[in-house]
């Protein structure tokens, strides 16, 4: 079922990532990345590794969630191996078969493209899982904020980023029930060719534009009543503000970041 | 022969998932043509997963469902034709309208049956006079007429497939109370005029009351009751008890019984109630 | 001394520019009306008889185009109060997924106090407040697509009063609800009438508009009636001819009357109903 779909997939909880900043936790998770990307060796991202294994177990989000969100990506991770697996012809050959040919140097880039990715993808969901998206489109804010003297409309921005994680399972829930009702009146969506397929879609897709349309207009009036008058001297119920688990989170990702550098000059 | 029959119907949200909901248990169930039924439950019940499987939009975890004697899911190609035969007007259908006039709307569910220009004509004309829609409003937008005629225009679209079996869920929510009164006598009428099988959830007990023939009660996945108005209503403490209304009349009669006035039958009418009072003092007076 | 709402000879028309002659509908035709502090109104009439452009008007949605409209003395025809109006008076309209701003349930109560930039320490007070008020404080960290259509809506509410209006307007709040729902929101209606805060309830449930101080029938734009709910629900013929309802013993009795049979004209709750009936009978 669509309903089922999880979109910002906060996941609450009260470990110490959980309490940190979300600037900061957007900050680092980009630090994280970084490191990801500059280190240019399997020893190097062991260190990545390491990292990984040790914040993971302190956010408290449980294997299963943190599956899901792998779980898609597994096929990409296999083809990216897989091709470097065959497509990198020197170094040692350890294995060869006809045209096809495994060497130590397949093996290494092929297990280190593999392991960057899911610690890519474990590090940003930790960020996700820990962050609600509210808190998340707020640190965007409030980052950018230096930019509203560019006349970036920031504030504008995120209220329509929040205002979009709001409304996508209700928009979701919307376009179920109205497939549903156009089934139960004969409409075909499975069968057929590409343009009878995208016809079919006509009944589906208009109703749902008329949905979001009455949807912000009867928002925008809500709003209105409640005294919305755009961003500016707004407070906010929830002040970030640093402390010294972010004190440590930082301390702790330069520290790894120290790591990967030296690592690498090692190796070299 | 029923045209509505179930055995064991079982439908199951989730399945392998922390989220996992038994929706609908084991429903055994048979519904005869021409039948004119109330369905009520509280939200969550299982009625809306229940009828969305009377015409084939939801495949039963286990059990099967019959429609006018044909098992549905035994071949998927056979699954649209018997659809055509249920049809289904969800809650709120005025959101489902899209077409550029009432009448390619009321069009499109005849179409893709794929009648012939000329019954679908007909049929459009029949069910626009049926639901009360003037004929200069067929060439209207749908998105320019008002709450309660876009409703009309919306359970027009489905009654246009002259389907055995037409469902309704609350077709009269958020209307008011002249709309209200408008879409049930609309339907009563159709009833009468077509003789087919009318299924009718609401929560509104006094609706129900007023229409139905039979009452299906649905409580925590199960079928609690399909019976006769009449009986249902005598068991109107057991519904209370399940969290539902019933209507205002009945809890007063109910209220006089406890109190110990002699009332043998069961109010569930506001005329009944009145014809029941009025010869209760005239045979006082004989 | 002045009433705290004050409507005088409104007339409102909402003018559709796109066509061209401009389309002008002339929804209400001079309306006057003063609601107390502390009063609960309910406003019948059927779709389209201009209740809903009534309770935009006293907002300040809708700026009145011909008379005037204050609230606690600040006329709402003045730009600068409309601020300080939307504070005193909240409202709470049918859909409650289309009023619900925010992902997370407090976030969402939040939303109004932030606008009006309360002071964050002050914020987190009254949110809490607020939330245990409707009896959703439990529910403050879940997201609101998951709730129930009478929980989403007490949240709604909850956004309203941690303004802490004086004033609630709600626009048929149990129009998309359930019986439970319904039940739920209406005592929360009730309770907050107990602790002072007007209410104005438009709604088409009878049997919620018996619940009011005071029912107020509108019908072409127009008031008609305007008393208390015994003495319009009395009326049942012309309620009937202006599309309405009335609660199922009153019209009992009604059909009664009409037969000769002497009841009172004003029963209009299951209680009063059984008593009567009791007394005729037993």
């Amino acid at each position: 079922m669509l309903k089922d779909i999880t979109i910002g997939q906060f996941f609450p909880g009260t470990s110490v990532i959980h309490k940190m900043d979300a600037r900061v936790k957007l900050l680092l998770t980009a630090a994280f990345i970084v490191m990801l990307f500059i280190a240019d060796s399997l020893r190097a991202l062991c260190v990545g590794i390491a990292f990984t294994l040790i914040v993971y177990p302190i956010s408290g989000i449980p294997i299963k969630m943190m599956w899901k969100s792998v779980k898609p990506i597994i096929p990409i991770v296999i083809i990216t191996a897989l091709l470097n697996l065959f497509f990198i012809r020197t170094g040692n050959v350890y294995w060869k078969w006809k045209f096809i040919k495994i060497t130590s140097e397949g093996v290494d880039t092929a297990s280190f493209m593999a392991i960057r990715i899911i610690c890519l993808i474990i590090g940003s969901s930790i960020l996700t899982y820990t962050t609600s998206p509210i808190d998340l489109t707020d640190a965007i804010e409030r980052l950018l904020s230096p930019l509203k003297k560019l006349k970036v409309p920031v504030h504008e921005l995120a209220m329509m980023m929040t205002i979009a994680l709001r409304f996508i399972p209700t928009l979701i829930e919307e376009t179920d029930k109205i497939m549903s009702a156009q089934k139960a009146r004969g409409a075909d969506i499975e069968t057929g060719g590409p343009v009878k397929k995208a016809k079919a879609l006509i009944p589906i897709l208009i109703p749902l534009f008329v949905a979001s349309f009455r949807h912000a207009e009867e928002l925008a009036l809500a709003m209105e009543c409640r005294c919305y008058h755009g961003g500016e001297g707004r407070t906010r119920m929830k002040q970030l503000h640093l402390s010294w688990r972010d004190l440590a989170g930082t301390v702790f990702v330069c520290l790894f970041f120290a790591g990967v550098i030296v690592v690498n000059h090692i190796v070299k | 022969m029923a045209v509505i029959k179930t055995e064991g119907l079982t439908y199951v949200y989730g399945e392998g998932t922390p989220f996992r909901k038994v929706a609908v248990d084991h429903i055994d169930l048979e519904i005869e043509e021409g039948e004119f039924v109330g369905i009520i439950g509280h939200t969550g019940s299982g009625k809306s997963t229940l009828i969305q499987h009377f015409n084939g939009l939801l495949k039963p975890t286990e059990g099967s469902v019959y429609i006018d004697g044909e098992k549905l899911w035994d071949d998927k190609a056979k699954l649209r034709p018997i659809r055509f035969k249920v049809g289904l007007v969800f809650q709120y259908p005025e959101y489902q309208l899209f077409e550029e006039t009432v009448y390619k709307d009321i069009a499109f569910g005849p179409k893709n049956m794929g009648l012939d220009d000329d019954e679908i004509d007909r049929r459009i004309k029949e069910t626009a006079r049926m639901v009360g829609l003037k004929p200069e409003m067929l060439e209207k937008s749908p998105f320019d007429l008002s709450g309660g005629q876009k409703r009309r225009v919306a359970i027009a679209g489905v009654m246009a497939m002259n389907p055995k079996v037409l469902i309704l869920d609350e077709p009269a929510s958020g209307l008011d109370p002249k709309g209200r009164e408008r879409i049930l006598s609309m339907l009563k009428d159709y009833h009468k005029q077509t003789g087919n099988t009318v299924l009718l959830v609401s929560h509104s007990m006094e609706d129900i009351a007023k229409n139905a023939q039979k009452i299906l009660v649905m409580n925590k996945a199960k079928l609690f009751c399909y019976d006769e108005t009449v009986k249902v209503f005598h068991r109107s403490e057991e519904l209370r008890q399940m969290g539902l209304s019933v209507p205002q009349i009945t809890r007063v009669f109910d209220r006089l019984k406890a109190m110990g006035i002699g009332l043998d039958d069961d109010v569930y009418t506001v005329k009944y109630a009145a014809e029941l009072v009025l010869s209760m003092l005239k045979r006082r007076e004989g | 001394m002045s009433s705290f709402i004050e409507i005088r000879d409104l007339e409102f028309s909402y003018i559709n520019e796109i066509e061209e002659p401009p389309v002008v509908t002339e929804v209400l035709k001079g309306v006057t009306l003063d609601i107390n502090k502390g009063e609960f109104v309910a406003v019948l009439g059927h779709n389209g008889s201009g209740k809903s452009t009534l309770a935009k008007c006293i907002n300040g949605i809708n700026i009145p185009q011909k008379g005037s409209v204050s609230v606690d003395g600040m006329s709402v025809a003045d730009e600068n109060n409309l601020l300080d109006i939307r504070q005193k008076v909240g409202m709470v309209f049918q859909n409650p997924d289309n009023q619900i701003v925010a992902t997370i349930v407090e976030e969402d109560v939040a939303f109004a106090l932030e606008n009006m930039g309360v002071d964050p320490k002050e914020i987190r007070r009254r949110v809490d407040e607020a939330l245990k008020t409707v009896g959703m404080y439990e529910y403050r960290l879940h997201a609101p697509h998951k709730l129930s259509g009478g929980q989403k809506q007490r949240v709604a509410i909850a956004g309203i009063i941690a303004m802490r209006p004086d004033c609630i307007l709600l626009d048929e709040p149990t129009a998309m609800l359930d019986p439970k729902g319904r039940a739920e929101v209406m005592k929360t209606i009730k309770e907050l009438n107990e602790n002072g805060v007007t209410i104005v309830l438009i709604t088409h449930y009878m049997e919620e508009a018996v619940q009011a101080d005071r029912v107020v029938v509108i019908d072409g734009g127009e008031i008609v009636l305007d008393n208390e709910p015994k003495k319009i629900f009395s009326q049942v013929n012309t309620l009937k001819n202006l599309g309405l309802d009335v609660p199922q013993v009153t019209e009992l009795c009604h059909i009664l009357r009409s037969e000769g049979v002497d009841l009172p004209d004003d029963v209009i709750t299951e209680e009063e109903c059984v008593e009567k009936l009791y007394e005729l009978l037993g």
